[in-house]
């Protein structure tokens, strides 16, 4: 209480039908500080912070800004009030010009100045080293560059509390450098920033201090330095560590002499160069390599998800063609996609039919699943998996996402595949989920399945991957297996040193 | 069992809550007005049959085209998350192709209705084909898509005839226009139950169902899980299609001749309604037939009891749309959220099993 | 180095863009035109006459294009016009002063704008529904007023038919005559409309929220825009201007009957099409949807004088060239998306 407090958050409740989100959850922000929100997935972080921002109104507990109580109404409102909000997702108007997106909603008055908007972007944008101009339609500019407009936006506003949520899950790691380097310049300027994030290596990069949620109640409050990342985790999964890391050693010599399950030279799709992969059964192997380097474009070029335009496949070692996801899915080759909420759950619908819906499509049209069967299906994964939902017909859309990952991995486990291929299975769901994915995931190879995994977690790969495949800009630059397999090694090969 | 009545009314009930209460609130309303609004009496027609007549019997007997476009449009909406406003249009074509291939013929003989509908659902079937192709391949929302035949579809119809408004005259379409000989029952109801059973059957044997809610939720993921998106969209027109000549075809055999301009005229307004009022979401994905068939005896029940209170025919536009605005502010989430908030403070402490 | 920055020619955005296609595709229409069927489209009253016929539709277009941008859809507005017509031809004709039936049509538009907003932006339902049903209401309540056609008295018509004439753009008739060119005052209101809304969706707040909240909703809200106010305001002001086309129709054809402005809600939503709007929101432009309605009508026109005088060729041609501008439009931004996608 000593140091300048910005923002004060008292005893936060906050029910849903049915659901105790938050219950009694005190925050507190100084200023000139960087302080990580952490804590699993349903941990009540995005509650918290959609309180914050006026999304969502608490039920219970006390804000005060600056030694003043106060209570949000409206995005709107807490952005006058200082609260500007970075979100994962982008949250800006494509069709409008980076400027208008930087300025609008903003202030009242009857006119707008487009001339004087777009001098005031470019400065703001250049003294940020952001590389947009402001006259730029927004919707031609990356998802980084995007994310980063929604930045200077924030810090344009002059806002007391800045709260990035899941900021770096689009960027790569240079843009994440310079984000950081934003954060800092802010954060000597006095401005107390939330961070959000599941990337713990960010958390120790950046962050000064840290509060841990974990069921919708406070944990803790903790300076980064005085806590220890093993810790961390332990206070965020309430877990000793020990059961963290129960889980065998990969056999780095699985598969190498099992036969080739499948096979492709020259495959080219619309969105890479052309290049080989060979994949034996019962091998996990990796595509590593930065955002954009082409690792999550090569996996959709193999199941037939952007458009294939050259090569030769061949699957247990007869020439196939592959040009559609359905091609690819009657071969035996799954596919878990990156992004769950565009390309993974159908939202509306229930666990049972999100479940049985990629067998369905493989049994063809006029072999409809019985209502008995399916509800079989799905009572069987949801055992098998340790899903957490109220029932098989609950629509998937209100589980969470760890939830949801594990109902579309049943998706495609119930297809029995020979080829499963993970791209991020793990990202933005909780530790506990990541490592039961990762365990059944070797438990799958052991069955003999052949498994692609990818993950912007190198560590994550190394547990469970026999050969890395490392990409930079499209192109496969290294192959890495047995002793070569340390992060070291792979961070070299990624940065383009001489292996 | 006692879980399976309760999943009932939260599942079966909750989208069709609304157009019950309708059906309810219509019915009682009539009642109340005329306690023998509802009876039905035999009567025979001038051929001599014995026939079902009554205000009930016209109510479900008016309804029929509309409920069977209703059907198809519920795919529509559905699969593509719009909707199809070429259905007067089409039908309108459908139904001069049905005329014009009878009047080719000397006699009009079973074969030749039958052969005349075949030719009408063909044509119909390409001409939604024509609209799923833009909405499928093209990526052209469905109403801009369809607009281009709401445009020009009835002149074509015109043209078809060339220009004439030419008449048939035949028992077999009297048939099936309004009672068949020894069936009390009207045949556009049968055809109707007959439509009803084919979908179901459909979704029964096919697992066309799951497939359209996929591409109309998660357009994305459903294409990525291998499902033909294309395909999907496309088919849901094409069906659209086959329900638009069926209707074509009852609407020219009740009046035994093709009227370009009138024929289901502003029917596809009523077939959108239809499906919101079945409690589908104009946004696609999840969807009811039963509710979208509800819907359109609603809005024919609406309209016979407005007849019935003496609204002329050109007025009645103005008191449907007072009772569609009453209906949706009733459903709509905002006033359904209220609802359950005063609900709640007045019976607070108590369990109250709303109806929904 | 900051000075080349800001000199940078952006490229055109998807508004401009479809805006500048049918431009140039009006303009070869027109040409074509003056090729084809030489002397009418040469003079100038040939498109005087274009705007004085039309100029009623220009004005429903104009909201339309708006509620379009904020993401919505108002099917009412045809209705709504024949409602005005029909309200201020009894009004006038039960003796009321003209001047004063200008506020019955605001007032009647105005309604209709606010139930519509209302009910869509607060409490959520569906725009096509609501305005389906505003469109019943409104035609429904046409016929209550009068089934039989109702003719406004000839004094009074000839008071309000003013129109402005020039010996300048007029031609010389074949006896050596000047007739001048004719220009309805109902020209100089759509004008003064299309300049108004145009200034309002470029430089005005509210405007620029407009294609925010239809470009991304979520967005829009994240942005502290009210996106209930805003998407309320769009449906007012189509409401507004539905007022306004009745009044202008009404001095255009001096009569109020119930088939007037049928089908005026489908022309204006092909109108703002092809200039250049989408469906999807987000994206349009004003000006382009006045080229829509001139696009529309120089076609109408070709296929008319060109000997294809039955009516159904009219509406074959727009279905087809309707289908024409859908399918560019697709492609061009399609294209386009394919081209950012690789950079």
């Amino acid at each position: 209480m000593q140091e300048e407090c910005l923002l004060k958050l008292r005893g936060i409740d906050k029910y849903f039908p049915g659901v105790r989100a938050l219950h009694n959850v005190d925050f507190t922000l100084r200023k000139g500080e960087i302080h990580a929100l952490m804590g699993e997935n349903g941990a009540g972080k995005s509650t918290l912070i959609k309180i914050l921002t006026g999304v969502y109104q608490m039920d219970d507990g006390s804000i005060t800004i600056d030694g003043e109580a106060v209570s949000i109404h409206s995005p709107q409102d807490a952005q006058n009030k200082g609260i500007s909000t970075v979100y994962q997702e982008i949250t800006l108007c494509p069709n409008l010009t980076v400027a208008e997106n930087m300025f609008i909603g903003r202030e009242g008055g009857l006119l707008v100045n487009q001339k004087e908007y777009k001098r005031k972007a470019d400065e703001q944008l250049q003294s940020l080293g952001i590389p947009a101009r402001g006259g730029q339609q927004l919707g031609s500019c990356s998802l980084a560059v995007q994310q980063m407009v929604a930045i200077a936006r924030a810090v344009d506003m002059k806002c007391k509390v800045l709260i990035l949520d899941e900021p770096t899950s689009s960027l790569d790691d240079k843009e994440v450098n310079m984000l950081f380097s934003l954060m800092r310049d802010l954060k000597a300027k006095g401005v107390g920033i939330i961070f959000v994030t599941h990337f713990l290596e960010q958390v120790y990069e950046v962050s000064d201090r840290i509060t841990v949620l974990r069921n919708g109640e406070l944990v803790g409050e903790y300076l980064t330095k005085d806590l220890p990342q093993v810790q961390l985790v332990a206070r965020m999964m309430g877990k000793e560590l020990d059961e963290l890391g129960d889980f065998g050693e990969t056999d780095s010599a699985a598969g190498s002499d099992s036969p080739v399950f499948y096979e492709a030279s020259g495959l080219v799709s619309e969105e890479t160069n052309p290049f080989d992969f060979t994949i034996r059964k019962g091998e996990v192997n990796g595509f590593t390599g930065l955002l954009g380097s082409g690792r999550s474009e090569s996996v959709r070029a193999i199941f037939g998800a952007d458009k294939v335009t050259g090569g030769t496949v061949k699957v247990n070692g007869e020439e196939v063609k592959i040009s559609r996801p359905v091609d690819a899915m009657k071969k035996g080759i799954a596919y878990l996609a990156e992004d769950r909420k565009r390309d993974g759950i159908i939202a509306d619908l229930s666990v049972r039919e999100n479940i049985i819906l990629a067998l369905q499509v493989m049994n063809g049209f006029f072999k409809p699943i019985s209502r008995s069967e399916s509800e079989a299906f799905a009572d069987e994964y949801i055992k098998a998996l340790n899903i957490k939902t109220a029932s098989s017909e609950t629509p998937i859309g209100s589980l969470s996402g760890g939830n949801q990952q594990k109902v579309i991995l049943a998706r495609w486990l119930l297809t029995h595949p020979d080829y499963l291929i993970l791209d991020e299975p793990t990202r933005g769901i909780d530790v506990g989920t990541k490592l039961e994915i990762q365990k059944l995931v070797l438990q799958l190879a052991r069955d003999g399945v052949s498994v692609t995994f990818i993950s912007s977690e190198v560590e994550e790969m190394l547990r469970t991957c026999s050969r890395l495949i490392v990409m930079r800009d499209r192109h496969i630059v290294g192959e890495l297996k047995g002793e070569d397999l340390n992060q070291a090694q792979v961070m070299k090969t990624i940065a383009g040193g001489e292996a | 069992m006692k879980d399976g009545s309760k999943k009932f009314l939260k599942n079966g009930l909750g989208q069709l809550t609304i157009p019950l209460i309708a059906v309810a609130l219509l019915v009682i309303f009539n009642l109340i007005r005329d306690p023998s609004f509802f009876s039905i009496s035999i009567t025979h027609n001038n051929v001599g049959n014995a026939v079902l007549s009554g205000n009930l019997i016209s109510i479900i007997n008016g309804a029929s085209e509309l409920a069977i476009l209703a059907i198809g449009m519920t795919l529509v909406t559905a699969a593509t998350k719009g909707q199809d406003i070429s259905v007067g249009a089409a039908a309108a074509i459908a139904g001069s192709v049905f005329v014009k291939v009878l009047k080719s013929g000397s006699e009009i003989s079973v074969g030749m209705v039958l052969l005349a509908f075949l030719c009408a659902c063909l044509v119909a079937m390409i001409f939604g084909a024509f609209n799923g192709t833009l909405v499928a391949v093209f990526n052209i929302q469905p109403m801009i898509a369809t607009l281009i035949l709401y445009t020009c579809g009835r002149s074509i119809a015109y043209w078809i005839n060339g220009g004439a408004t030419p008449t048939v005259n035949s028992p077999i379409l009297n048939a099936i226009g309004s009672f068949a000989p020894g069936i009390p029952v009207p045949t556009p109801v049968i055809i109707v139950i007959a439509v009803t059973i084919l979908f179901k059957l459909l979704f029964h044997f096919t697992s066309l169902e799951i497939l359209t809610q996929s591409v109309g939720i998660n357009q994305s993921a459903a294409r990525l899980n291998g499902i033909n998106t294309t395909f999907i969209k496309l088919l849901s027109f094409i069906l659209l299609g086959v329900c638009v000549s069926v209707a074509g075809c009852i609407g020219v055999s009740r009046l035994g001749l093709i009227n370009h301009e009138t024929l289901l005229l502003d029917v596809e307004m009523d077939a959108i309604l239809a499906v919101a009022i079945g409690g589908n979401s104009l946004g696609g994905g999840k969807f009811k037939i039963s509710g979208s068939i509800i819907g359109a005896y609603v809005i024919q029940m609406l309209t016979i009891t407005l007849y019935a209170m003496k609204v002329s025919s050109t007025d009645v536009k103005a008191y449907k749309a007072i009772v569609i605005v009453l209906l949706v502010v009733i459903g709509s989430p905002v006033v359904k959220e209220r609802f359950r908030k005063i609900f709640k403070k007045g019976k607070s402490g108590t369990k109250g099993v709303e109806a929904a | 180095m900051n000075k080349n920055r800001n000199k940078v020619k952006e490229p055109l955005n998807d508004t401009q863009l479809l805006m500048t296609i049918t431009i140039c595709i009006f303009a070869v229409m027109y040409l074509l035109a003056i090729v084809l069927l030489q002397g009418g489209f040469l003079h100038a009253q040939q498109i005087l006459d274009m705007l004085n016929d039309n100029a009623s539709l220009i004005i429903v277009s104009c909201g339309l294009t708006i509620v379009m941008i904020g993401g919505g859809i108002d099917i009412s507005v045809g209705a709504v016009t024949s409602l005005v017509v029909m309200s201020c031809v009894l009004f006038i004709n039960k003796g009321g002063n003209p001047y004063l039936a200008i506020l019955l049509a605001l007032g009647i538009g105005l309604a209709f704008g606010a139930v519509h907003g209302f009910l869509i932006s607060y409490l959520d339902i569906q725009p096509f529904i609501v305005t389906l049903a505003g469109m019943f209401f409104a035609r429904g309540m046409t016929t209550i007023l009068s089934v039989e056609p109702q003719k406004l008295d000839e004094e009074v018509f000839n008071g309000i038919h003013t129109s402005i004439k020039s010996d300048l753009l007029g031609y010389r008739a074949k006896n050596g005559n000047v007739i001048p060119a004719n220009m309805e005052l109902g020209v100089v209101i759509a004008a003064v409309c299309v300049i108004l809304i145009f200034v309002l969706l470029k430089y005005c707040r509210l405007g620029r929220n407009f294609y925010a909240i239809g470009g991304n909703q979520q967005s829009a809200l994240m942005l502290g825009i009210n996106v209930k106010r805003t998407r309320f305001a769009t449906y007012l002001i189509s409401g507004l201007l539905s007022g306004i086309s009745g009044y202008v129709l009404m001095m255009h054809i001096g009569a109020g009957n119930a088939t007037n402005a049928a089908g005026m809600e489908m022309n204006a939503i092909a109108s703002a099409i092809i200039g250049g709007t989408l469906l999807t929101g987000g994206v349009g432009n004003v000006l382009g949807t006045v080229f829509g309605v001139l696009t529309l009508t120089t076609i109408k026109k070709i296929v008319v004088t060109s000997g294809l005088n039955q009516p159904y060729w009219q509406s074959i041609t727009t279905g087809g060239m309707l289908c024409f501008f859908i399918l560019l439009q697709s492609v061009v931004l399609g294209k386009r998306q394919k081209k950012k996608k690789a950079s």
